[in-house]
């Protein structure tokens, strides 16, 4: 055979896997994709909550995407003891001015960020959250202090709409 | 082997086995010539065969009641056990039988351990018997989360949690795992599908780990290679065959007992309770035959690195082969590895103990202990062992041993009579 011959050759076997390969995966993918978050799921976005029965001190549990939503109001010791620690103790620096837009009012995932069990209020050695699952301890910020969470519990997108209703999502 | 030479005795049988072998592969299996001088951890092979069939059957007729629904499978569990002819008979052969089947499988493994029955040239049934393992791990896991309790759920939770710990496409992940954004109804509905489907891939996968196994044939407690067929060997029917089933149903003794005596011992109270995504249950453990692998995961303070290192622990056993570098395969020769064997043994049993304990304190540091000695046995004990042992000198048969004993006592006797 000629070289010519065989390089068209070659040129054909490349081609043909190349359309093969794209064919393939033109296939696959919907069978793939099915798995991801459907419609139904994604429409459930945002949850409205009423706090106007929330006193200083005490936090409710909402659930927001199937997941746990904490919303605290926070009492003005546990803001400043919030604001008074120092950025090189944080493991995942972060300001509690940044994580409280009213700093009366926590509202974050209570989803540990190890491996997503609910920590409980008002437990652990920074007087925040402690998850019972594998110990993790988050301060009145919901920062994580101690333990094998890598990062602190994540503020999902809020907003007041009125004085007494938070809508998440 | 005899196989080729096989011709059925009846007319029928001859036009039949010309056009579909089945009678050959029949007359391999029953002629099929086995070490005459394997022992009753041998007989672990045919037992967990016996623990498939029964998951399979119990999973099947479970499945004529089960609904899986977020809403419904809770309460569709308690109707097997309250309402359907025999549920509760069935549902705790199932449940138990999964703790049944994990049983047999550690003795299963740590018999290859023990005898070096991974060692060449059977490095592909090992390889295979490993992928069982994973698999068989992913059923018990998805096969939890069904009943859609409090451990079912969260045990669901953290597990598919494991690989938001990959970095960057971690989340997303987790989130196509899940189909939504918690473990939910779509995460049910899909663990059911796959719960069903990984019995038949394991059935498969055992197909192929026997076939393999009769390539080279078994190994045996001496780990000698022998000749086949032999005064060394035995057909498996009917010697072995009666061996298995008698060991098989002694293994049914203990099946039997806890199914009727204690079938929620090996459970959690918490599953009992449905599935509440608000509140997690106050200590979250596995079942008992992943504990082991729970306790490495803990003992690592990086959550990565925690989910490498419990990968990594199971995935060690698959590169064993070429990790133990010893020629010889039987621990009976080899005094310093059946000491670390031992160890070995030990080790896994103190990081199951310590996965069930909270993470804190002494148990944590136990924990990491145990993790490293784990890691240790693998990477370092086992390929420094294979150049520095000294082993003991391999019988040439497994008859010989035997054989010089007869002869050595005849010999002393006749010494005797000659005083």
């Amino acid at each position: 055979m000629s070289e010519k011959k065989t390089k068209r050759r070659e040129f054909l076997y490349t081609a043909s896997y190349a359309v093969g390969a794209v064919g393939v995966g033109a296939v696959v993918w919907p069978l793939i994709d099915q798995m991801n978050p459907d419609a139904s799921v994604k429409a459930l976005a945002s949850t409205e909550v009423d706090v106007s029965s929330l006193e200083p001190g005490k936090a409710i549990t909402v659930l927001w995407r199937g997941k746990p939503v904490f919303i605290k109001r926070r009492t003005p010791e546990e803001i400043a003891e919030a604001r008074a620690v120092k950025m090189e103790e944080l493991k995942d620096p972060q300001k509690d001015e940044d994580r409280a837009k009213d700093p009366e009012w926590l509202v974050m995932l209570g989803v540990c960020t190890h491996l997503g069990c609910v920590p409980l209020n008002d437990k652990g050695d920074y007087n925040g959250w402690f998850c019972p699952c594998h110990g993790s301890h988050y301060d009145t910020s919901g920062r994580i202090r101690k333990g094998p969470a890598p990062t602190n519990m994540e503020v999902p997108k809020y907003e007041f709409v009125n004085t007494n209703t938070i809508k998440i999502g | 082997m005899s196989d080729h030479d096989y011709v059925p005795k009846s007319k029928f049988g001859k036009w039949f086995n010309d056009r579909l072998p089945l009678l050959t592969l029949g007359n391999h299996l029953t002629d099929y010539p086995t070490p005459k001088n394997l022992n009753y951890w041998w007989t672990f092979g045919g037992i967990l065969s016996f623990c498939l069939i029964v998951q399979i059957i119990t999973g099947l007729t479970l499945a004529m009641h089960y609904i899986a629904h977020a809403d419904l499978a809770f309460e569709s569990v308690e109707h097997i056990m309250r309402d359907v002819n025999y549920g509760w008979l069935i549902r705790y052969i199932h449940a138990n039988g999964a703790s049944m089947f994990f049983l047999a499988v550690y003795i299963h493994i740590f018999r290859s351990l023990f005898y070096g029955s991974y060692k060449s040239p059977r490095e592909i049934i090992w390889i295979i018997g490993i992928i069982i393992y994973l698999l068989m791990m992913a059923a018990a896991f998805m096969g939890y989360v069904l009943p859609w309790g409090q451990m079912s759920f969260w045990g669901a939770t953290v597990i598919t949690n494991l690989f938001s710990a990959i970095p960057f496409i971690g989340e997303g992940i987790v989130q196509w795992l899940w189909g939504g954004y918690s473990v939910d109804n779509p995460t049910l509905t899909r663990f059911f599908t796959l719960h069903y489907l990984i019995p038949f891939l394991i059935l498969g996968l055992v197909v192929l780990h026997i076939w393999a196994l009769h390539v080279p044939g078994n190994n045996n407690p001496i780990g000698i290679d022998i000749k086949k067929p032999s005064k060394d060997t035995v057909p498996f029917h009917p010697y072995i065959v009666i061996k298995d089933g008698f060991a098989l149903l002694m293994f049914t003794i203990v099946f039997a007992f806890f199914v009727f005596y204690s079938p929620n011992i090996l459970g959690h109270a918490d599953n009992y309770i449905e599935a509440n995504p608000m509140v997690t249950p106050a200590h979250i453990v596995p079942e008992w035959y992943l504990l082991p692998f729970y306790a490495i995961l803990r003992s690592v303070p990086d959550k990565l690195m925690g989910v490498v290192a419990m990968l990594s622990a199971i995935l060690v056993l698959a590169a064993l082969p070429w990790l133990d570098t010893s020629k010889i395969r039987s621990a009976i020769f080899r005094p310093l590895y059946k000491q670390f064997y031992w160890i070995l043994v030990i080790d896994v049993l103190i990081l199951g103990y310590v996965g069930a304990m909270p993470a804190e304190g002494l148990y944590l540091l136990i924990a990491r202990v145990a993790t490293a000695y784990y890691f240790i046995h693998f990477l370092i004990i086992l390929p420094v062992l294979g150049s520095k042992e000294k082993t003991i000198p391999l019988p040439l048969s497994i008859t010989e041993p035997v054989l010089e004993a007869t002869l050595s006592s005849a010999t002393i006797r006749e010494k005797e009579s000659l005083n």
